[in-house]
């Protein structure tokens, strides 16, 4: 007995370090954070400095029409001359924007083609990764901690959710994807997460409840939280889309927009990428959100007794659901192509938000494992 | 059926234009066409028809849609009599206006009240009402062949072209070859290769239609058929699956007792062990029973153990355990020294560590001190765990220092009048409370051994030790294996339809005008995709290294800068 309880307690005592240095790392990846916001501000500002407007010149320079005409009489092949002997390099695809869209070009990014500009937006992104890692420790630390996966509780979500889509935005740029434009919106709204995590949310290592034993929770969570990251990447390339959107809307109508909406949207891809980018990003998880849903509904199975209750988490995992598959279906109506669909697509990321924060809070059902 | 998609529509093209172009995109998918919702023709076909229309149009499936979200969210936010019985009833007291108002609106049973069930039901038959026509149009375009090419292939999405000394009839055949290896369905139409690719995106886009269909449907069954029953059993005591012997059993509308699956079982054991220090000293962390357990009538005994993630499964139904609790075992004594009563009697939990109250109803076969027939009642509070100075509430869920706290009654206990009653409650309304000789109720703690005597020679009462107790809910959901293959199918369709993107391929080798060739590739996908002019840009590439270049005096204008895009 004696010599047992002594390994509890010495057992007790490591993980209370280690959830001590999870709690450290925490706040020392919120510092980092914080000087990467910074540093992507400095990006937008010293980006301010060139004036590009191409989207203006395409937009306000010829009139509309012209353009499609011109850009499909382009030609066929492009020949280099090299030490005068001509080589001809393989034809080059030509690509037209789909009938009746506006043929807008992509903006340049925030560091808008600014020399300076651009080095601390590398620096930024560098010390996002910098962040990312040390929250990524602080995570592993405190699953370590506790002796299971890190989503216990509200606090731990939201540790896990902002390492996660961090993690996406950063896998899209390894990919090579030019997403730079989403480093300030993820930051900030990263910092504000885990500042509500470490004040409003904190709570003390704990072992999970026998109804939350299950490998079938650690699928349909680690999903579930996979899923509301590139949702919310979708939702920001979304808001960002409705801003430019209009921004191109008053230039293509002959409006004037402000010098700050100017220098910010000018930098921006064109709307149509923007819709383009998150619409690719909602689809591609959708099928992952659904098999999140039916993963949770195998472990109530199991746990309840009944595969499906109408518990108010569940019924808002259903909401969400059907909230993006009446999006997707948009996209493919007409007449509801565009902002139409983008403020669906919003109003279900806005579900998905409400089932994590607000049925845990306001709501009682058998999901009450919240900790708050 | 018109041929025309709504995507191709073009303003600014000329008429032909348009034309050719909505033939080369037609099929391309197999989305219902949209409508303009005009009136309906005159008459009851034709009101029908309009409705049926409109019914299976894309715009009233979103609409559908919508409202299944929308109808959705009153049910979690209002308490449902399915899940919490009792929460209703508190709502329906402290709510005098608003209360009836939501009964009559079936917002207390949200899911199967008539207007929710309405929405889903119109959205299934417009789902039916779109997958048949849109199959039958899918195994036509499976039939059928790629359109030819439109006569301009540089107003297609993406396009390229180049000039060639090889032979027309030469690039056609080496396009058609290359084709169908990268898997294109390809054929020769005229002076151009017409190809097409990714038809799985349909089929993936039917079949998750279908799954949802066959989900709903195994779903409603399910529900129909269910049955659903707890029983509390004392360890060391058994139950077999008949109907009588539930505490409480609730079933789908279409359930018969036939439908119970012939087995039983014995709780030999309960487990439970419990964190035991820490910030959260108390909580769970295992639960276990071990059953010995017989299917049918005669079965042979077989062990195993049953956790909370683990319910023992038995053809349909599984027996899952839901929740468990102490039963001191308990001896009631006449004023003569006759054992009246003796049994383990089970308490109901009151929080998590399972503080826990209720009876002991000694019903007949007692006579008091003066030899008349009475009945006993005891309310019992008990504490599994007891730290002097905390008298109301256990400290910890295990049985470290038990104490049982009686308070005795004698009288009437009214379980005679028909009207059911807790077992967990004394309706003490035809009983005294025990009193001392200075008229103080009796009262006393008891821990496991100890009796507690009655005044005035009216026996004693004795608490014996503890054993535990295990709620088992059985239940019976058919049908899940048809939702849980449902909802697979439904993934797989799912990404079929989303990461399967369908594309239309022509090449066109004629000879110009100086007699060498030019060819012409141009790609068309469903929806704009930076990977058709990709493919395209690859296909091109492998096509231009197996014909022989011009030589570069042929070539027009040398500055030439390729279109933007092409590349990302
Ligand atoms: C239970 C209701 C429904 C759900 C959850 C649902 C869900 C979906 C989803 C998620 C997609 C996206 C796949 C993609 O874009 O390729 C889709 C596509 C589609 N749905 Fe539904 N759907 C439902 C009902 C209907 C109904 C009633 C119709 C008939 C009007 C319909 C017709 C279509 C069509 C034609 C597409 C393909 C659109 C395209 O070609 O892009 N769906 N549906």
């Amino acid at each position: 007995m004696s010599a047992l309880a002594t390994a509890t307690t010495l057992a007790a005592a490591t993980n209370e370090n280690l959830a001590n240095i999870s709690n450290t790392l925490i706040y020392s990846a919120m510092a980092v954070y914080t000087l990467a916001f910074f540093t992507y501000i400095a990006e937008w500002t010293f980006g301010s400095r060139s004036k590009i407007s191409r989207t203006a010149a395409a937009l306000t320079a010829k009139p509309a029409g012209a353009a499609g005409a011109a850009g499909a009489k382009a030609p066929e092949v492009t020949v280099k001359k090299a030490g005068g002997t001509a080589v001809l390099e393989r034809p080059k695809v030509v690509v037209r924007a789909a009938a009746g869209a506006r043929d807008v070009p992509d903006g340049p990014g925030a560091h808008g083609g600014d020399e300076q500009g651009d080095l601390y937006g590398r620096i930024a992104v560098s010390l996002t990764v910098v962040a990312f890692l040390v929250e990524f420790a602080g995570v592993l630390a405190r699953a370590l901690s506790v002796q299971r996966a890190p989503w216990g509780n509200m606090y731990e979500f939201n540790l896990t959710f902002s390492t996660t889509a961090v993690g996406v935005y950063l896998v899209f740029l390894a990919l090579k994807k030019d997403i730079r434009w989403l480093g300030l919106p993820l930051v900030t709204s990263v910092l504000l997460d885990l500042g509500l995590a470490v004040t409003v949310l904190y709570t003390a290592s704990d072992q999970l409840v026998p109804a939350l034993h299950s490998y079938w929770l650690y699928i349909h969570v680690s999903t579930a939280i996979l899923c509301g990251a590139v949702f919310y990447v979708g939702a920001v390339a979304t808001i960002l889309y409705l801003f430019k959107d209009s921004y191109e809307n008053k230039l293509a109508s002959g409006g004037k927009p402000g010098t700050f909406a100017t220098s910010v949207m000018e930098r921006l891809p064109a709307s149509a990428s923007l819709d383009k980018f998150s619409y690719r990003v909602n689809a591609a998880v959708f099928p992952l959100w659904t098999f999140t849903i039916i993963a949770g509904a195998i472990w109530a199975g199991d746990a309840w007794g009944r595969y499906w209750g109408w518990d108010p988490k569940e019924t808002w995992a259903f909401i969400t659901w059907v909230a993006y598959a009446t999006y997707l279906h948009a996209r493919a109506t007409a007449g509801w192509k565009g902002r139409k669909a983008a403020y669906i697509a919003l109003i279900a990321f806005a579900c998905f938000l409400f089932n994590y924060y607000g049925v845990n809070i306001f709501v009682s059902g058998k999901h009450s494992y919240a900790g708050v | 059926m018109s041929n025309t998609t709504a995507d191709s529509n073009t303003t600014a093209d000329s008429k032909s234009d348009e034309q050719e172009l909505g033939a080369a995109s037609s099929q391309l998918s197999t989305a219902p066409q949209e409508e303009a919702p005009g009136l309906p023709a005159l008459g009851v076909i034709g009101w029908f028809r309009w409705f049926w229309r409109q019914l299976t149009s894309m715009r009233v499936a979103l609409l559908l849609l919508f409202l299944l979200s929308l109808g959705a969210i009153p049910g979690s936010l209002i308490p449902q009599s399915g899940t919490d019985e009792t929460k209703v009833a508190d709502f329906m007291q402290r709510h005098d206006f608003l209360g009836p108002i939501y009964d009559k609106l079936g917002l207390f049973h949200v899911y199967s009240s008539v207007w929710f069930s309405s929405i889903y039901i119109l959205l299934f038959v417009s789902l039916i009402g779109c997958i048949v026509p849109r199959t039958w149009q899918f195994v036509g375009q499976l039939r059928g062949r790629p359109p030819g090419a439109p006569r301009r292939l540089t107003r297609l999405p993406a396009y390229t072209t180049w000039r060639t000394e090889t032979e027309p009839e030469q690039v056609r055949e080496a396009a058609l070859v290359l084709l169908r290896k990268r898997r294109f369905r390809a054929h020769l139409a005229g002076d151009a290769v017409a190809a097409e690719k990714g038809y799985l995106r349909e089929v993936g886009n039917l079949a998750f239609h279908i799954a949802l269909i066959v989900m709903l449907t195994a779903f409603a069954w399910g529900q129909l058929y269910k049955s659903e029953g707890n029983k509390l059993i004392l360890e060391g005591d058994g139950f077999s699956n008949t109907l009588t012997q539930y505490d409480d059993f609730k079933s789908g509308t279409l359930f018969d007792t036939d439908d119970l699956d012939p087995f039983s079982f014995t709780l030999k054991d309960f487990k439970g062990t419990y964190e035991e220090s820490g910030p959260n000293r108390g909580t769970p962390r295992t639960y276990e029973a071990d059953v010995n357990y017989s299917v049918g009538a005669y079965g042979k005994d077989e062990k195993t153990t049953i956790k909370v993630n683990e319910p023992l499964v038995i053809g349909d139904s599984k027996v899952y355990l839901t929740a468990h609790g102490y039963a001191p075992v308990i001896t009631v004594r006449d004023g003569k020294g006759k054992v009246v009563y003796s049994q383990p009697v089970a308490l109901l939990p009151l929080d998590s560590n399972v503080t826990s109250s209720g009876a002991i109803k000694v019903m007949d076969g007692y006579r008091n001190a003066k030899g008349v027939e009475e009945q006993l009642g005891f309310q019992a509070f008990f504490l599994p765990t007891y730290v002097p100075g905390n008298e109301i509430a256990s400290q910890f869920p295990a049985l470290d220092n038990p104490v049982l706290n009686l308070i005795g009654y004698h009288g009437d206990l009214g379980v005679n009048a028909g009207i059911p009653q807790s077992v967990y409650q004394l309706d003490k309304s035809h009983m005294k409370v025990f009193k001392d000789a200075k008229g103080k109720e009796v009262r006393e703690n008891l821990k496991p051994g100890e009796t507690m005597t009655l005044p005035n020679g009216a026996g004693s009462i004795t608490y014996e030790g503890t054993q535990e107790w295990a709620n088992f809910q059985v239940t019976r959901q058919p049908a899940s294996g048809w939702a849980l293959g449902g909802a697979i199918v439904a993934i797989f369709g799912l990404a079929g339809s989303l990461f399967i993107q369908r594309r239309r391929v022509w090449v066109r080798a004629v000879r110009g005008s100086d007699g060498v060739t030019v060819v012409e590739l141009g790609g068309l996908g469903r929806s704009e995709s930076a990977k058709v002019p990709e493919e395209l840009g690859d296909l091109a590439g492998i096509l231009y290294d197996q014909t022989s270049p011009v030589s570069a005096s042929d070539t027009p204008d040398p500055t030439a800068v390729p279109a933007e895009g092409a590349e990302k």
